[in-house]
């Protein structure tokens, strides 16, 4: 009888102290209990590290130092100095990670399967990842310089008669994304290509299909997910290019990427509103290009057969 | 013809197909280049004079003493291991509780609280960065080490809940009620329980963390002071000011950071599939 009448007192005038064990006993159902607690200190880090700076940051990009509220976006768009890095950045960043990725396939598809040395080729493409972009530049100096052991090697095949510049231009960089987003991209799609049924591909051959059709229809299809999600991946990796575009680039010119602006802004300017404003660019063009893809990915099949991201 | 073992299948591809040849040559081709880039970084580091030729006129060690004087490797290298350590360790205390909550309970709010944990890996280090060091430099963190390591646990964290989240769905739920039967409190089930299991799965992500950590270059390269540098942000400086010094005291330089890595790396794949240094990142939420 008491119960029935201080259920709805208690649903009406929130939670009184005798209802205390009954909310906390509802919410529990729901999940929520005394564990969620262990969350704590991770939330309170990726808030106070990731979100209070974020939106500090897009705040301070609102309050630049003169002028009204969006002046430093306009500043920047309307500075073609600035603005043209955005160009800069997708014509390096686009082409480097559909390279990788498209490349990535056939030879994925070639080695899907066991055989000696696998794990040795593996190891081996794991090594630039770790080495990371600044050993790669320093590399890169070297091998791809004038002097070095590429220009020699075509000269003395008579390819060429002088040595061909591919340092301190948009190629160093556009090698530097290859050579450390290439093993990424490969690594990631053969996890994928490993993840389909390899019975699909064998009941095809049994209806007669060729290795053409039977990766035209079967194995392409299925792994396309997959593949947007490499893209996007190595698209992050190959986006925020800044070490490689100031050592094997032209940072001044041809190489002169939305991070060396960004960079500039904040450590050789000191106005980190504009840096902000920058930065809070850089992600947006970033997001935009991510949810082209990832929408176009959600076109395809997304099954619960392997290769999906 | 497809049901024959893979072993059999590519051995005979390579001597019918000519894509086979294709696609390994490819491969044989980027792996000359990758030789070619670490391989002259390691012969010029060791060459006395290297300009015109294919190889330097002499060999000599005298480039490490140099480097090792000149950069003040000691203190960069202890700078180096004293931040990877720090975040190592404060990154498993933080985002192991985090993904033993993630893996086991459902709640409202679960997947945006996930997606919350992932955005730190899926946006670019030098987007958040820059606003990330602007915080810290306000309240007087960066320029020293603990910027260092403050920044460098974005990334870290949610890397070690993404990597643990599935050393931790792999233990049995039971073994934790039984030892709650018994009459363990929270407390000693994770300590005398779950971490003796979970141990396997720590190591391999404290690796990973200590390998990504060693090698990340854009947020110690934005919050790093004078005397807080860790070995890559040394490199690029050194790099960025070349002509200064020998060119093959840099290149000493590389290759010691190029031994610390491998080094990393060898003990690395003694404990996770080379595959999970890059792709752990699959879990990512469907849109």
């Amino acid at each position: 009888m008491s119960v029935t009448t201080r259920t709805p007192t208690a649903e009406s005038a929130g939670p009184p102290p005798p209802a205390r064990a009954h909310w906390q006993h509802r919410l529990a159902e729901r999940g929520v209990d005394r564990h969620l607690w262990l969350l704590t200190p991770a939330l309170l880090f990726v808030v106070l590290l990731f979100l209070y700076p974020f939106f500090y940051g897009l705040g301070l990009s609102f309050q630049p130092t003169e002028g009204g509220p969006f002046s430093d976006y306009a500043r920047f768009f309307s500075d073609a100095y600035q603005r043209d890095t955005i160009w800069t950045t997708l014509g390096l960043a686009l082409p480097a990670a559909l390279l990788n990725v498209v490349a990535s396939v056939p030879i994925a598809y070639r080695m899907r399967g066991r055989f000696r040395g696998k794990r040795l080729v593996t190891i081996l493409l794991v090594v630039p990842i770790t080495l990371g972009t600044v050993l790669t530049a320093q590399g890169l100096l070297n091998f791809l310089g004038p002097t070095g052991w590429f220009n020699r090697v075509l000269s003395g095949l008579h390819l060429t008669d002088e040595p061909i510049r591919l340092v301190h231009n948009y190629w160093g960089v556009f090698f530097s994304l290859v050579i450390t987003g290439f093993p990424f991209a490969f690594l990631l799609v053969l996890s994928y290509l490993s993840g389909i049924d390899p019975t699909l591909e064998r009941a095809a051959a049994t209806l007669g299909a060729g290795w053409w059709q039977r990766f035209r229809m079967i194995t392409l299809p299925l792994l396309m997910p997959g593949l947007a999600t490499t893209f996007c991946l190595t698209f992050v990796l190959a986006f925020s290019v800044f070490p490689s575009a100031v050592l094997v680039g032209n940072p001044a010119g041809e190489t002169r990427v939305i991070s060396i602006a960004a960079y500039q802004a904040a450590y050789e300017q000191y106005d980190y509103p504009y840096a902000s404003a920058i930065a809070m660019i850089m992600g947006l063009i970033e997001l935009v290009v991510i949810a082209v893809v990832l929408f176009a990915r959600t076109r395809f099949y997304t099954g619960s057969t392997g290769g999906k991201g | 013809m497809v049901t024959t073992t893979a072993a059999t299948d590519t051995r005979r591809r390579i001597v019918a197909r000519p894509a086979a040849w294709l696609v390994w040559g490819a491969v044989i081709f980027f792996f000359l280049n990758l030789l070619g880039v670490v391989g002259s970084v390691l012969v010029s580091s060791f060459g006395q004079r290297w300009f015109d030729t294919w190889f330097p006129d002499g060999y000599t060690t005298k480039w490490y003493g140099d480097a090792w004087t000149e950069f003040a490797l000691l203190q960069v290298i202890t700078v180096t291991l004293q931040v990877s350590l720090l975040v190592v360790g404060l990154s498993l205390v933080i985002g192991v509780p985090a993904a033993y909550v993630l893996a086991r309970r459902s709640f409202p709010g679960k997947r945006a609280i996930y997606l919350l944990f992932l955005l730190p890996i899926l946006m670019p280090p030098i987007t958040y960065g820059i606003p990330l060091a602007t915080v810290l430099y306000k309240f007087g963190f960066a320029g020293h080490l603990s910027g260092v390591v403050l920044a460098n646990l974005v990334p870290s964290v949610p890397f070690v809940i993404l990597t643990m989240t599935p050393f931790i769905e792999q233990i049995d739920p039971r073994i934790e009620s039984a030892a709650r039967m018994c009459g363990a409190g929270m407390r000693s089930v994770f300590l005398r329980v779950l971490a003796p299991l979970l141990l396997p799965g720590m190591l391999a992500s404290a690796i990973l963390v200590l390998v990504r950590t060693v090698g990340m270059f854009e947020l110690t390269f934005l919050t790093a002071g004078p005397d807080s540098q860790t070995l890559v942000v040394a490199l690029y400086y050194s790099m960025s000011a070349a002509g200064i010094r020998a060119q093959q005291s840099v290149d000493a330089m590389a290759v010691m950071y190029t031994a610390m890595m491998l080094v990393l790396l060898v003990i690395a794949l003694r404990y996770v599939n080379p595959t999970q240094l890059v792709a752990r990142v699959k879990e990512e939420p469907d849109p």
